[in-house]
Order: C-alpha cells, then structure tokens, then sequence
C-alpha cells in the first residue's frame, strides 16, 4: 500500500512539474482494494484495470520502475512508452491491460475466463471497474455471459463514489449489489474497500470460489479516492472539508497500520522498514525512468501490427 | 491469375468454402473456437456452421447471447490469453454495436502494449445487399470503410469461393484481429475449391479477368458485376482487366499501380455508399502514384448516399449496376 501511496504522489508531482502529459488518474485512498484482493492472487492470474489503473499494476506485482517509465513515455516502459498510464499493461504478471474507456476491460476478462476454462487450468481473472462503469451495458453483459457459462472471474467494482464528477446515487440505480448478482446467479459482495483485511477475506471467498469452478463473484467495494479524477482536476462537485475527513477517518493505510501496530503482529521499527523500503523503491523507479531513453521517434510504426 | 488446380475440379458453394475452412482449422488448431449467436446447433443465421457444433462441441463453438459488444471483447480477452476465436455476427450491421470492442480495443492492443500483446482472433461478417431482397436499412448495409480505417486491423473480402477458403485460413491463422467480410448474395455461389490444405496470403490481390482497356477495381459482389460488365464491354470490342483487392487492408498497390499503368484508365466500384468508401482511397492513391499513366480521370460506381430503403423499385435504384459499370467504363475510354 505505501508502494503504490509513494508511486501516486510522485506521479503527482512529476504532473505539478509539467513533466506528466495526458490525463493521470491516481487511486491514492484506494489502496486496500488493490491490494487485499491481489494478495490472494498468483502472478499468473489475470487482471483487467482501468484508466486508475496504476495500483492494480503495482499490486500484482508490476515493476515500478517500468511502470513509471511508461508514464513518463520512455522506451523502457511496460508498453515502450506507446501506452501511457492510462493503456499501460503489463503481461508478466498477468495484467491483460488497462481499458481506459470506461468498463471495457470487462468483456475481455470474460474471455479470459473463457480461455482459462478451455485451457482446464485453475487460474481465475479479476476485472476491475468503478461505479461509473455500472452505467455501461457491456458490464452486464458481460455478467451475464460469465454467469452462464460458470466463468472464474470476479467483478471488483470500486465504488469511489463519483464517476468523474457525478456522484453514484445519482446515476446509478443499482442499490444492492448481493441481491442483484444473485438474480444473475452468482454471488455478490458489499465489502468495506478501506478495511483491508475485510477485502483480503471477501476476494479470498470469491478466488476459492472461481478456482474451484463454481462462478463468477461480484465484490462491490465501497472506497473513496482522495485525489481528483485526474492530477489537477478543479473538484468543483465536492468540498475540501468532505475530502479532509475522509483522509482522517478512512485512509486505508495508518487504518491497518494502527491496527497491525496495537495488535503487536507489527513493530514500529518494522513498520518504518516498510514504508522506507516503499520510498526506496518509488525513488529508484523514477530515477530510473527519468534517465531511460524516450522511443526513437522513427520508430511510431512499430508494433500497429503484431 | 490464381486459379484452383485443374485437375480438382470440385466445386462448392462460397459458404460451403467457408465452413471448410473453418472446420480444418478447428481440426488443426483446437484453440480455434467459433463464437456467435446461434452458431451452434442452430448453425448461425445464414446456416455456415451447420454440423460443426455436433463435430466440435461447446469446447470450439459456442452459441453467446445477443450481446455484440460484449461477445467481440470477450473474444479479444480470449485471444489475448491462448484462444484463437473466430466471432460471428448475424449481420455486419450489428457490428455497430462492437465498434468500440473492435476497433479502440482490439485494433490496438498490439501498440498500446507496445508489442507485449497480439490479439489473433477473426471479426466474420455477412454484409451487403442484393440477396435477401427488402431486407431493409438494418440488414442490407455495406460498412467495410468503417474498419479499413483503423490502423491494426486488417479487412479481408474474398469474391469466391477459392479466395473464401484460402483468406479465412490466412485470417484464423493471422497474430491480428482480421475483419473477414462474407457478401451474403455470394453464399450460394459455387466454384472450384481444392480439398484440404491451402492459404491465400492477406495482402495479394486478384487479377480476375485479364484486359488491356482499362481497370476495373472492385471486391465482394461487385466483382461479379464487373465480370459481367467485363463480358459485356468484350462484345464490344473493350477488354477489361478486372482487378479484385481480396485484402482491403493492406491494400495490394502493386497489383493495382501495375494494371493502371498498363491500361491507362480506372474504374473502381463499391456496393456501399458512395462517401467515404474504400473506393475513395484506391482513387486518391491511384492519383498519387499513377498521375503521369493515366489517360482519363478515374470513375466511380457506388451505391447511393442513403439507408438501404424497404421497397423492390427504391432498393434496386441505389445499388450500383451492370449498366453503370460498363457506362464507366466507356467513359473512360471515350475520354478524350
């Protein structure tokens, strides 16, 4: 969690610096998500992201120094810099890809089901999306298609409670979300997306589940970003006081932190370990993104064609 | 001219041709899966997989639900991970629905990942009109356009039932997403198709009837037409060179500059609408690259610049003709 916290906030500030182009999306207060639920992942399963895609990478085990050279659109990135942080994906460790267009990773995740089943192996895919992404019907279509054919695929939905600007109760009629995939005939989560131990419990469930052959899980996990929509967004639809509080009372990290510290599982001297050990790591991904080369500019063809 | 062997003189229909090539596949290759509404005991909607589901099963053909966008982006995540999935739509029409899956996701995963990811996996879609009569504005267009201007696509349109066969198996073969359009007034058209093995490369157009006069570019049905135009232009003393792309994207240019140099004059014809269609393109590169050879501007046949209209006398009236061919071409070749 520190490693993606650290990674955001640079990003951050490579944006104030003007050294970031294009739209970059942080999930800085959505950490537990990413995390609890790839904790119960092997780094041959398959995740889809999306355009806040940078914590799913991290969690599944992505190189940060790659990823963060991809933002900064270097040859050395996941993608050699044709991706940016919204397209970035990176294969090795599973991720089939960020689809920045709003739940269109979804579909793709179902074929992945589809081929894991066909390939009779016991890997699972998790396809993440926001709230937003519930006002597209390809999403429940593609619940559909993988509740029908029994597909090992767990639908995270991040509910951060704004689709850019717009806050879900007022786009979004979908209430309940156990009772709505069980019409669907799977089963369905509301899980506490900054508690991490609720959602490494929950998506432990739905892994059990889909590894085991026995279907889809939609986990609907109520978190809140802290950030704007993207790095210098005006944030006119909510007050500063709503996010401050949220940064007081339901920040995924100092919450586990606290709670690993009182319980004794951790030491405050580990603990510093960690969180020096992520500063260390995001450091060193930007230094070695800032000193890797950008793609060689006669090379823009390469790759339209596999 | 490429032609089948002479000594296997088998002929079947155009749709039959596609079934073939479909089944070897999926005996060849067991990650090749068909995917599409009704595809499976049903047969999918013009009949191409009758037989197949009770050969292969669910494993490699699969009926979906009625969800286009859906089924082209799972295709894609399948693709992405092992699988080789040929999709069909019912009708190109409903291809609509998927644009977004096809040619923002599928189209670039290749370069968005920079090369991490290929996405083999075939689009197959019965366009066009001038078959099932009156079937109206939803069911009767031609949108080849649409996907040629997508960089990571490829558009393939066999006129045959040899070039059916070959270009599906380069097209199922093929690390990228290829849009495959079959011209539904073709399905029933029989030709000499060799049993078992053969690929047509994408990218290799057809000379289908030699001539000196002028050039005749046309794909689909419209290569029929042509033909036919060609035949009729004979008795009258103008050889055509009928020359069918088979490949929209990539576009063979070679095949195409080389007849346009020879004959001096082209005519380029397309069932869909008139703006914007492919037609357009071959004309603009004709004039980029064979200004100095050529002897008359370049002509156009094309279909109408409205909806596919319901009634018999409108319908007939904004497709492109055996008459409007051969009026073009004597055109050209009065062009003075």
């Amino acid at each position: 969690m520190y490693e993606i916290r650290f990674f955001e906030e640079a990003a951050g500030k490579l944006y104030r610096r003007g050294l970031l182009k294009g739209g970059v999306h942080a999930c800085i207060g959505q950490e537990a998500v990413e995390v609890g639920i790839s904790a119960q992942l092997q780094t041959d399963d398959f995740i889809t992201s999306t355009h806040r895609g940078h914590g799913h990478h991290l969690a599944k085990g992505a190189d940060p120094r790659r990823l963060m050279a991809e933002l900064l659109g270097k040859e050395t990135g996941y993608c050699k810099g044709r991706g940016g942080s919204m397209h970035v994906a990176a294969f090795e460790v599973g991720s089939l890809g960020a689809f920045p267009i709003v739940g269109a990773g979804v579909p793709s995740a179902v074929g992945a089901g589809f081929s894991i089943r066909h390939q009779g192996t016991d890997k699972v895919v998790v396809t993440y999306f926001g709230d937003g992404a519930l006002g597209q019907g390809t999403v429940y279509e593609a619940m559909n298609l993988a509740s029908i054919w029994k597909l090992p695929v767990i639908f995270a939905c991040e509910n951060n409670h704004f689709a850019v600007s717009s806050p879900v109760e007022d786009m979004i009629a979908l209430k309940d979300a156990p009772a709505f995939a069980a019409s669907l005939g799977f089963c369905g989560v509301r899980v506490n997306g900054q508690d991490i131990l609720e959602v490494y419990r929950a998506a432990g469930e739905a892994v059990e589940r889909a590894r085991s052959g026995n279907g889809p899980t939609l986990l609907f996990l109520d978190t809140y970003r802290f950030e704007g929509h993207y790095f210098g967004e005006p944030e006119g639809y909510r007050n500063r006081e709503e996010v401050q509080q949220a940064r007081n009372e339901i920040d995924p990290i100092p919450l586990f932190r606290g709670r690993l510290l009182e319980s004794g599982a951790l030491t405050p001297e580990i603990a510093q370990e960690i969180e020096q050990a992520a500063r260390s790591a995001v450091a060193e991904a930007l230094a070695f993104a800032e000193s890797s080369p950008e793609p060689d500019p006669e090379e823009y063809g390469k790759y339209v064609y596999a | 001219m490429s032609m089948p062997d002479s000594q296997n003189p088998r002929k079947i229909s155009y749709m039959l041709a596609i079934r073939e090539a479909l089944q070897e596949e999926m005996r060849r290759d067991p990650t090749v899966v068909l995917f599409g509404e009704d595809v499976a005991r049903h047969g999918g909607g013009f009949g191409i997989s009758k037989t197949m589901w009770e050969e292969f099963g669910d494993r490699q053909v699969r009926n979906t639900p009625i969800s286009e966008n859906c089924i082209a982006g799972m295709a894609l995540g399948a693709a992405m991970t092992g699988c080789r999935p040929v999709v069909e739509f019912m009708f190109m029409d409903f291809a609509a629905l998927a644009i977004d899956q096809i040619c923002n996701e599928a189209a670039k995963i290749s370069y968005m990942y920079g090369g991490q990811a290929s996405a083999p996996l075939v689009y197959r879609c019965p366009q066009g009109g001038l078959s099932m009569k009156s079937a109206g504005a939803h069911h009767s267009q031609s949108l080849e356009a649409w996907f040629t201007h997508i960089p990571g696509l490829k558009v393939v349109f066999p006129s045959t039932p040899y070039d059916a066969k070959g270009l599906l198996k380069a097209a199922i073969r093929d690390p990228n997403p290829v849009v495959f359009i079959e011209h539904k007034a073709l399905y029933s058209l029989e030709g000499p198709v060799p049993e078992g093995e053969y690929v047509i490369p994408i990218g290799k157009a057809d000379v289908k009837m030699a001539g000196s006069r002028a050039t005749v570019v046309a794909s689909g049905y419209m290569v029929k037409l042509a033909l036919q135009a060609g035949e009729v232009l004979a008795k009258e003393g103008l050889d055509v060179e009928v020359i069918d792309p088979r490949s929209l994207k990539p576009l063979d240019e070679e095949c195409i500059f080389g007849s346009v140099r020879k004959t001096h004059r082209a005519v380029l014809v397309q069932e869909a609408c008139r703006t914007g269609g492919v037609a357009a393109e071959w004309g603009m590169r004709i004039e980029e690259e064979c200004f100095d050879w050529l002897d008359a501007p370049v002509e156009r046949v094309a279909g109408q610049d409205v909806p596919i209209p319901y009634a018999r006398s409108l319908e007939s009236r904004v497709w492109p003709t055996l008459d409007g061919i051969v009026q073009a071409v004597k055109k050209v070749c009065n062009f003075k």
